[in-house]
């Protein structure tokens, strides 16, 4: 509904920007027809729009399109015609062709000129046809749309007529599709109409089948057949249209979850350390993007597109400082006893949460969407976000990065090596508490920019992070512990499984699969979609 | 047979705990039916439900504890089996309201007279019968923990990788049992209950009845574990929590053992479960959030894990700390929550049973050691019941435990 109030705003605007170009060169030819509108019935109201149309100049439509709302009066002492707006007891006037105030009138010397649902179906064809020839190719385009939504026959001539003018190509495939809807509701013969057939088929989307369902209940013999073939076709095809959105939406789903367990991929996998504050990580994160945010809109506003490049940094080092104090204060106590790890750390998510509800308070905080990260694009019949497409691409970017920092630095090598034996790496004189600590501050620093991604897809409230502690678990324990690479693949499977089960089962009926799914997974293969071999897995 | 199997769970300490239980359970109806009201030894009725809760707490906590103190098996969704046991029983309730309801449908719960469900769901079927529901209490969590710790034993899913699972089980049922076409009242879950074997659920004297049940099935499970873990089933058990492959490979089926005692833990838990329902007076899927579980283990670490007694402890202190927290100083009570797990799990890792006991042996064996140099016969060792004998399979003979090798390691 809205798109379509800006479409007519859209119109009303373009249409007044191009109008006084065509009526410089004679403006007062158009009065009297316009002024004719006032005379007549109904009847006569059509002829005259029709003859309206025929000068072919743009400036007559801010007049059709008043008088398709009713809001188009006329004088009653000379029959003069004019836009009017209500204000108060009396009409504010505005010329139809110049659209300049025309002063005011009062109730009783102005009289409305009268339409019915006909006459506005006439000013709808009439106004999209208008508008074919408009130099702006947008316009065009946009008319055409219009012309295809009332599939009036009318218009044909219209369509053939500007079809030949026109010189863009993609505003050419939309006006043939509007000739096609148009022909279809014509009484052109046979061969016509399945020349239509085919120009919509090939347009595939749910617009074309609706009407060539429509055409194959109510036609007969060669064109219902054409008809049905068409649909068979834009079936299939809206099928595959739909599975790829499933895929889309999976590897949108994949990389929220990719982005909360990645950095638990790194305590838990490569560590061997339960952290069950892992949520409460992220959730830190999001919290800074909040604070950093607030502070932006109150000092310089202009730098609110950055907020979140400015974030990330910043959620990195404060989650990855917690990390390392909750390392240094705790854990190093309780290596090589996971259990008790696990109940420490699950402590310390209390605190953590009870921290930022008592600080910020318990309820969900407002965090914006950049301009870059609001809207979206059409590709083919899919809607992709850019919100969730840049998620994807970030999960992604991390993902590389924390595979370049684990195999490229220094610092990856004494992480591993410290990880594979721990005696022997302290023996060449790595300082193995201090890669202890780094790493869980690694980890956590993750958590803490993927709270970043996550604060524009999800409430910021201080149970952030519980959302996310069972699912990213799932995604280690699935793809295989110490391997980053499973951690990936498992992500992207969990999202793509999920959203393909909810269309047949429900949103939580197929996160409940999911889950059982696991469990009996776990079963089969204990170690994970990719175990570590060898002496390793004993450790 | 029987009675030596039981015989052996009794010694001084377990005298005392059933004595002090035994006490509360003939006291606290007592005090609170025949002391009149304006005697300060009168219990007022809220008191007593309270007392109740803590008391199926207990029971909780106990069956957590034979399994992870005893066998190593860290449980993280034993909340789902106790919710189970308490969903058996409301619908047992609810069935029991009959035309009592705002409906008034003979047959059909409220909740399913809402949704314009036409008959009762199968799985209803028999819950108008108490002993079939009573059945259902012990049934239905032993049967879903057979069948889950049957798959998990059976392929060597331990440790860790173990309690995630559990975790992953508990947040399953909950998302399950949120949904209204399960057929167990979903988001509002089963409420508004009436009576109970006929008793009205809200009169003093059933509420005083509840607790004193509560009391005794405390006592029995008590029992049961006690014998359990003090036969030589008991001694495999912590065998297979110290070292499992190295009882597997001295010749026990390490996955019977595990399954065994952690199907009776399921079922004790569902015991708790029924208990707990007609007491709170509502049964709804919050209690499967995972975090229900984990609050359990709390308790079991607070009173010292691997000592039966401990559980019981650690259950009725922390619950009665949140009860006057979260009255008194709501803000604080997360953050004093989250304490204990740090402060319990750095510097009172066998809790405080554990940590009194240990204390006391190593009094008595300084002083057994001082007679000892005073010229007695007796050879320094440690004495049969203590901690640091039950930790370790084969007891070495050092001249003192070690703080630390006693330390209970989950097998791993």
């Amino acid at each position: 509904m809205s798109f379509l109030k800006t479409f007519l705003v859209f119109l009303c605007v373009a249409v007044g920007l191009a109008g006084p170009a065509f009526a410089q060169s004679d403006p007062e030819a158009l009065r009297p027809l316009i002024n004719e509108l006032a005379k007549g019935k109904y009847a006569e109201t059509e002829k005259q729009i029709g003859a309206l149309v025929a000068t072919g100049n743009p400036a007559v439509a801010p007049a059709l399109e008043a008088l398709g709302e009713g809001k188009l009066f006329f004088r009653k002492s000379d029959g003069t015609v004019f836009i009017t707006e209500k204000a108060g007891k009396s009409y504010l006037l505005t010329d139809p062709l110049t659209l300049e105030a025309a002063g005011e009138a009062g109730k009783r010397e102005v009289k409305k000129v009268k339409v019915n649902n006909k006459l506005r179906r006439v000013i709808r064809s009439a106004l999209g046809s208008l508008t074919l020839m408009a130099p702006d190719p947008a316009v065009r385009k946009s008319a055409a749309e219009a012309v295809f939504k009332a599939q009036d026959p009318a218009s044909i001539e219209a369509l053939d007529v500007a079809l030949q003018a026109e010189t863009d190509d993609g505003v050419r495939t939309v006006m043939e599709q509007a000739r096609a809807a148009a022909v279809l509701n014509s009484d052109l013969d046979e061969a016509e109409k399945i020349k239509a057939v085919d120009t919509l088929s090939d347009m595939g989307n749910r617009d074309a089948l609706s009407l060539l369902i429509n055409l194959e209940n109510t036609s007969e013999g060669v064109v219902k057949e054409a008809a049905s073939l068409a649909v068979a076709k834009i079936e299939k095809s809206i099928a595959a249209w739909n599975a790829a959105q499933n895929i889309w939406y999976g590897l949108s789903l994949g990389s929220v979850l990719l982005l909360a367990a990645i950095g638990l991929a790194i305590t838990f996998g490569v560590m061997g350390v339960i952290n069950m504050a892992h949520g409460e990580m992220v959730m830190i994160g999001a919290y800074t993007t909040f604070v950093v945010q607030e502070l932006i809109r109150t000092t310089a506003p202009g730098l609110f597109d950055y907020s979140l490049l400015i974030a990330l940094p910043l959620a990195f080092l404060m989650s990855g400082l917690v990390g390392v104090a909750i390392e240094r204060g705790v854990i190093r106590w309780l290596y090589g006893r996971p259990l008790e790890t696990l109940l420490a750390t699950w402590g310390i998510s209390l605190i953590l949460q009870q921290a930022v509800r008592s600080i910020f308070g318990p309820t969900n905080r407002e965090v914006g969407n950049p301009d870059w990260m609001s809207g979206a694009f059409e590709l083919g019949q899919m809607t992709i976000t850019y919100n969730r497409m840049w998620i994807i691409v970030f999960a992604l970017l991390v993902f590389a990065g924390l595979m370049l920092v684990l195999k490229k630095t220094p610092f990856g090598l004494y992480t591993r090596a410290v990880t594979q034996n721990r005696r022997m790496a302290a023996s060449m004189g790595i300082r193995t508490p201090w890669i202890d600590a780094l790493t869980f501050g690694l980890g956590s620093g993750i958590a803490g920019i993927a709270g970043v991604a996550l604060s524009q897809i999800d409430n910021v409230s201080p149970n952030l992070g519980q959302g996310y502690i069972i699912d990213s678990f799932m995604v280690v324990v699935f793809g295989g512990v110490g391997n980053l690479w499973g951690t990936l693949v498992g992500a992207m499977t969990l999202g793509i499984v999920n959203k393909f089960l909810e269309p047949y089962a429900g949103a939580v009926l197929g996160k409940i699969f999911v889950l059982v799914f696991i469990i009996l997974f776990i079963q089969k293969r204990p170690r994970g979609l990719f175990a570590l071999k060898g002496r390793a897995v004993e450790a | 047979m029987m009675s030596s199997f039981l015989f052996r769970a009794m010694d001084a300490r377990a005298g005392i705990f059933i004595a002090i239980l035994g006490a509360a359970i003939v006291l606290v109806p007592a005090g609170n039916l025949f002391v009149p009201e304006s005697s300060p030894f009168h219990v007022p009725t809220y008191a007593v439900t309270l007392m109740g809760k803590y008391l199926t707490y207990a029971l909780l906590a106990l069956a957590v504890d034979l399994v992870w103190g005893y066998c190593g098996i860290l449980s993280l969704g034993h909340a789902a089996f106790f919710a189970l046991g308490g969903y058996a029983m409301g619908m047992y309730l609810m069935r029991q309201i009959g035309t009592r309801g705002v409906y008034g449908d003979p047959i059909l719960p409220d909740f399913m007279v809402f949704l314009n469900w036409q008959e009762l769901p199968w799985y209803w079927y028999g819950f108008d019968m108490f002993w079939f529901a009573a059945l259902m209490v012990v049934l239905v969590p032993g049967i879903l923990a057979f069948v889950f710790g049957w798959f998990a034993f059976r392929s060597r899913v331990t440790g860790v990788y173990l309690s995630i699972i559990t975790q992953a089980l508990t947040y399953a049922l909950l998302l399950a049992f949120f949904r209204n076409d399960m057929g167990f009242g979903g988001n509002n879950g089963l409420t508004d209950f009436k009576d109970l074997l006929g008793f009205d659920i809200q009169a003093d004297t059933t509420r005083a009845g509840l607790f004193a049940a509560s009391g005794i099935a405390l006592v029995v499970c008590f029992l049961i574990c006690r014998a359990i873990t003090r036969s030589k089933l008991g001694k495999v058990l912590v065998a297979v929590r110290d070292a499992e492959s190295r009882t597997r490979f001295l010749g026990y089926r390490v996955e019977h053992y595990k399954l065994f005692v952690w199907t009776l833990s399921a079922m004790m838990a569902g015991i708790a479960g029924a208990l707990y329902v007609p007491q709170v007076g509502i049964i709804n899927p919050g209690e499967f959030a995972p975090a229900n579980s984990i609050e359990v283990v709390i308790w079991v670490a607070v009173g010292g894990r691997g000592t039966l007694v401990g559980a019981v402890l650690g259950a009725v202190l922390v619950n009665f700390a949140k009860t006057w927290f979260t009255a008194a100083l709501p803000e604080i009570w997360l953050f004093a929550l989250g304490g204990l797990f740090v402060v319990v799990t750095l510097f009172l890792p066998k809790g405080i049973v554990g940590t009194v006991s240990q204390g006391w042996t190593a009094l008595r064996q300084r002083k057994i050691s001082a007679d000892y140099e005073a010229g007695s016969d007796d050879p320094p060792s440690a004495p049969p019941h203590s901690p640091a004998a039950r930790a370790n399979i084969t007891p070495p003979k050092p001249p003192a435990p070690v703080p630390g090798n006693a330390e209970p390691q989950p097998a791993e």
